[in-house]
């Protein structure tokens, strides 16, 4: 239970500077706009403002009012307006609707738009074909790299997964760059680096050019971080298509983490409020099950409670002196401890019950036989009955993506019958962005390939072929799982108090494949050996390695590992390689474009009103 | 900034800096040359100055010395002292609609290496073809997807949408940024135009389709629905596109007859239980549950009866059971649930029968708290008999569960389920009768 870490293992860097230089930066482009002024802040941005200033800190620097960015005429009667914005086309249109309007009621203001992390040509496209370029003045506040935990560093950028793997729109590409490049001016290059998937290799390639740029800015610093590595969500759609059962996960899937905190409901507080609950590893109940596998959880909780209950029983029998220490020294502590030990049993009992609701056990059962490819019928007949009871159309969604990964596109539910006309939009996001594959119509695909390289000349001609690849792209799951033994065999019962690898994230079931293959990787320090799987991966020509001569690294930032997920990465994935990094004596530091779950990546798959 | 004599031979030669070589201003500029340092300092006046402050700053001919960065700016000021820093100032601070004047400024990499800074810079220059098409291969090659929809918004403007459209089918990372952008920016016209012009007929399809979730009137979508109903989808997609219209055309009738009816409040089911919301624009399968709680008894021949909205949207068997089953049980209208079930034969015999399977019958019959009389006779409909045994436990239906136990002659099971009956209950004097009774003969 909450293994230790290996006394070898190194420590990690301190990421809380990247909040003093986002809020410094922030004051800074605030001042920028001297006197007082409303701010406008998109919603999307107010957790993660949160995470690092607070409300009196705008204030001293003379925001008066706070407004949410919504489509609503602004009340606000203040002479300066700043909004602090994603750089979205629909938040252009609506400053335009704003300034035009004060325009037209003859009002003069100051306007300035801070977009965050970065503008967008298209967003000053916007500002200029409404008219009012000139009258607001743009800033940029390149907040990209929000400390979550102590080892996980969040883009909080979500769209990213659906800019990139749904769209092709390469626009955040710039965006990952700068934050590795703004990483490695603070804790030193990286001499090892490694990579998987098209964009992996973009962002890499963007960023290398950045260092050049900017060259001298790091040279002869020492790495603190010795290795990274960049992994594309599309690599592994399957580990997070799974349902999630270590702890931090399960809360994740069940009440939604949302920028390192969640809202327990009435339900879990068992008090008529709700209560927002930042869960990291100050949290010392909380850190100790994160990463547990749910079935261990409750016992643990109870062994905590009975402690807990034996540390308060002292008292009795203490004498004055004895009583005035318990209370000044200890009974904080405690009390501290019975709120989160209370909070934590009330999620696990509302967990259980919403679980139990939804036959958890059963659709546990069908992914493992999915993911180990055996009883496909009787899976496909599940999920159609899934489909049929409309239990919950993001999980049907996410069970037929799974269904059709893993087997390859070759076996398909008769979902189109089932699931209603209106769907239709969905399901061809999922298909074009490849989480939902189906007997490939490989003639159609053919028949354009060779029209297109008709056009072009030969050279050019490869280059389409791969810019289809991802059209084309069969899964090859079950290879995959074969070569890199994704499926533990298993004599017996799977011990999940003591698991033996990063499989226990799931059961026993399933190891995940985007850790495997960053174990595989660091193990070799290098793709060697494996390019049966790069090519199964259809990653031939995005697999990379780039080792710098760094005498200078010491040993213990060799065993720090900075993991880059493109796309998103899931709590199982996190907890899978910290286990991995116990058991190596590593440390690994996660850096997600958002964290993500199976509901996040098919919500981002579904179309809504412009 | 430390700089290696080779690093800095290579800065100054390297073509990437031509920005610097201001045309006419040749004489001058050789004595920068005398002064690394100071071209260092250039450098990062010009590159890294934010150009939104350049900009604010309108140039008036005042001294550069009052711009906001004094300490690049000195070292920039020292190297020039013999020459008339005027002459330069302007240069650096020139909105950007006046650097078409100097056309030699910048090459592709340069410019876009300036853009993908988020400088502003000005694109006009680029006037063949053969200098877009540079551009943008230099952006796509840079991968900063910014950059490359910069660089498309000034093609789309600069060029005819058929050389655009031609150029950009070869090339298909840009491809995919205008169509992002387009679709962003809600040029749905020039989108489509894409569209037709690559010959994607299922996209064109699907982009017109969309169209309808930005229409609020249900009258109005359904009439769009109505117009993407000949378009080239696949042939699967075209049954949904007309069940989609179909299904919102019946809606609109079913929700003008039942707010009336609601209204009225002469129909008992909508007086017991109210509407919670609105049917229009609901999946097909909630619509059927829909129709199956409000509308159960209709005939078939009207638009709101279950079994029309089966035949019409060809719904499976098992789907239109389960939900007739929520339905029905939802309002303990246990008549119905045993109907649904039941099946007779030539010969008249009834029979009972689930395309759902009984298990399922019982676990759906529970979540909607059916007393345990009615899932004890569903309960023993369950073929398997381990799951019916499992059931049965799970669901106290006790009866089940002690006949089982007595069919199978296991005792000792029946012996384990004593101890969950309530002390006293008639169970427990069930399963002692049957205990003690003689006539058994136990396999254990």
């Amino acid at each position: 239970m909450a293994f230790p870490h290996r006394p070898d293992a190194p420590e990690l860097p301190d990421f809380s500077m990247l909040k003093r230089l986002a809020r410094d930066q922030l004051i800074y482009l605030l001042e920028q706009l001297p006197g007082k002024k409303d701010l406008f802040i998109e919603a999307d941005l107010m957790s993660p403002l949160d995470r690092i200033a607070n409300v009196s800190i705008l204030k001293q620097h003379e925001v008066d009012k706070l407004y949410k960015v919504e489509n609503k005429p602004a009340l606000s009667s203040s002479e300066q307006l700043c909004f602090l914005v994603r750089p979205r086309i629909k938040n252009m249109r609506y400053i335009a609707s704003l300034v035009n309007a004060d325009k037209l009621a003859g009002r003069t203001r100051k306007y300035k738009v801070i977009f965050s992390p970065q503008k967008f040509y298209a967003c000053e496209m916007v500002l200029e074909e409404e008219g009012i370029y000139g009258d607001v003045s743009c800033d940029e506040w390149a907040f990209s790299l929000l400390p979550l935990d102590v080892d996980l560093l969040s883009m909080e950028l979500p769209e990213f997964f659906r800019d990139y793997f749904l769209e092709g729109d390469q626009r955040w590409i710039n965006t990952v760059a700068q934050a590795l490049h703004l990483l490695s001016t603070l804790y030193g290059p990286f001499p090892n680096c490694y990579g998987i998937g098209r964009c992996a290799k973009m962002a890499y390639e963007l960023w290398r050019n950045l260092e050049e740029e900017e060259d001298g800015e790091t040279k002869g610093r020492r790495p603190e971080i010795g290795h990274i590595f960049l992994l594309d969500r599309d690599v592994d759609f399957v580990t997070a298509l799974c349902s999630q059962v270590v702890y931090e996960g399960l809360v994740d899937d069940t009440f939604r983490i949302k920028c390192g905190s969640v809202d327990f409901g009435p339900e879990v507080t068992s008090s008529d409020k709700s209560l927002k609950v930042l869960l990291n590893a100050e949290d010392k109940v909380f850190n100790e099950i994160r990463n547990e596998h749910f079935s261990n959880v409750f016992g643990f909780l109870s062994q905590k409670a009975r402690n807990l209950q034996a540390q308060y029983d002292r008292r009795r029998g203490m004498d004055i002196k004895q009583m005035k220490n318990f209370v000044s020294q200890e009974l904080k502590g405690l009390k501290q401890e019975h709120r989160l030990l209370s909070l934590h049993i009330g999620a696990c009992e509302s967990i259980m019950k919403k679980k139990t609701k939804q036959d958890f056990q059963e659709l546990i059962k069908t992914e493992h036989a999915l993911l180990e490819g055996f009883n496909i019928r009787e899976s496909t007949s599940y999920i159609e009955e899934h489909i049929d009871r409309q239990v919950s159309p993001i999980e049907s969604l996410r069970l037929m993506c799974l269904l059709s990964i893993t087997e390859n596109g070759d076996a398909r539910c008769s979902s189109d019958t089932h699931y209603g006309p209106e769907h239709l939009l969905t399901f061809s996001n999922l298909r074009r962005a490849g989480l939902l594959t189906e007997q490939a119509p490989g003639d159609t695909l053919t028949a354009v390939e060779s029209k297109v390289s008709k056009l072009v000349t030969d050279k050019a001609a490869g280059k389409i072929t791969d810019a289809f690849s991802s059209l084309a792209k069969r899964s090859n799951f079950r290879a995959i799982s074969k070569k890199l033994n994704l499926i533990p065999r298993v004599d017996g019962e799977y011990d999940l108090k003591v698991p033996r690898d990063m499989a226990y994230v799931f059961s026993g079931a399933y190891v995940p494949l985007s850790c495997r293959i960053i174990e595989q990787v660091l193990e070799r320090r290098s793709w060697q050996g494996l390019d049966e799987v790069v090519r199964l991966l259809n990653c031939s020509d995005f697999a990379f390695t780039d080792m710098t001569k760094e005498d200078k690294a010491s040993s213990e930032s060799l065993r720090l590992i900075l993991v880059v997920f493109l796309g998103g990465c899931t709590f199982s994935e996190i907890s899978a390689l910290r286990f991995l990094g116990r058991e190596k004596g590593y440390r690994f530091i996660f850096l997600t474009t958002a964290v993500t779950n199976s509901a996040r990546l098919m919500e981002a798959m579904s179309e809504v009103k412009a | 900034m430390n700089r290696t004599k080779g690093d800095e031979e290579e800065y100054w030669n390297s073509s990437k800096f031509k920005a610097f070589t201001f045309d006419d201003e040749d004489d001058e500029l050789s004595q920068l040359k005398e002064s690394k340092r100071a071209v260092n300092s250039l450098r990062d006046f010009v590159d890294d100055d934010d150009d939104d402050d350049l900009e604010r700053v309108s140039w008036s001919g005042e001294p550069v010395g009052s711009r906001t960065r004094p300490g690049s700016f000195q070292s920039l000021s020292d190297a020039l002292s013999d020459t008339p820093a005027k002459s330069y100032a302007p240069e650096l601070g020139r909105p950007k609609g006046e650097y078409r004047d100097y056309s030699n400024d910048w090459s592709p990499s340069d410019t876009v290496r300036r853009l993908r800074k988020g400088k502003v810079c000005s694109l006009e220059r680029f006037r063949s073809l053969q200098d877009k098409l540079q551009l943008l291969e230099e952006a796509v090659s840079m991968h900063d997807g910014n950059v490359i929809t910069a660089v498309l918004i000034f093609l789309k403007r600069t060029l005819s949408k058929e050389i655009l459209f031609r150029e950009l089918e070869v090339r298909q990372v840009a491809l995919r940024h205008l169509i992002h952008f387009l679709k962003e920016i809600g040029d749905q016209k020039l989108l489509l135009d894409l569209f037709r012009f690559l010959d994607r007929t299922e996209e064109l399809a699907l982009s017109h389709y969309r169209e309808h979730l930005n229409i609020q009137d249900p009258d109005k979508r359904k009439e769009f629905l109505k117009t993407c109903i000949g378009l080239p989808f696949s042939s699967e997609d075209s049954a949904h596109i007309q069940d989609h219209y179909t299904l919102l055309e019946r809606q609109i009738i079913i929700e003008a007859n039942d707010r009336h009816l609601e209204s009225a409040g002469q129909t008992e089911i909508f007086r017991k239980h109210p509407r919670k919301a609105s049917i229009l624009n609901m999946p097909l399968v909630t619509t059927l549950f829909y129709s199956c709680f409000y509308h159960y008894t209709e005939a078939e021949g009207t638009f709101s009866s279950p079994i029309n909205l089966k035949k019409t949207f060809k719904i499976p068997d098992k789907q239109y059971v389960l939900t007739a089953l929520a339905a029905r049980a939802k309002l303990r209208a246990w008549n119905d649930v045993d109907a649904l079930f039941t099946t007779k034969n030539w010969l008249g015999y009834t029979k009972k029968r689930a395309p759902i399977g009984f298990h399922r019958v019982v676990e759906i019959l529970h979540k909607n708290n059916a007393p345990v009389q009615i899932l004890q006779e569903y309960v023993n409909l369950v073929e398997d008999v381990d799951t019916k045994l499992n059931l049965a436990t799970k669901f106290k239906c006790h009866d089940v569960v002690i006949d089982t136990c007595r069919d199978l002659k296991d005792r000792q099971q029946l012996l384990a389920y004593r101890s969950k009956v309530d002390k006293g209950s008639a169970e427990e004097e069930k399963i002692d009768a049957l205990l003690s009774s003689s006539q058994i003969r136990w396999k254990n």
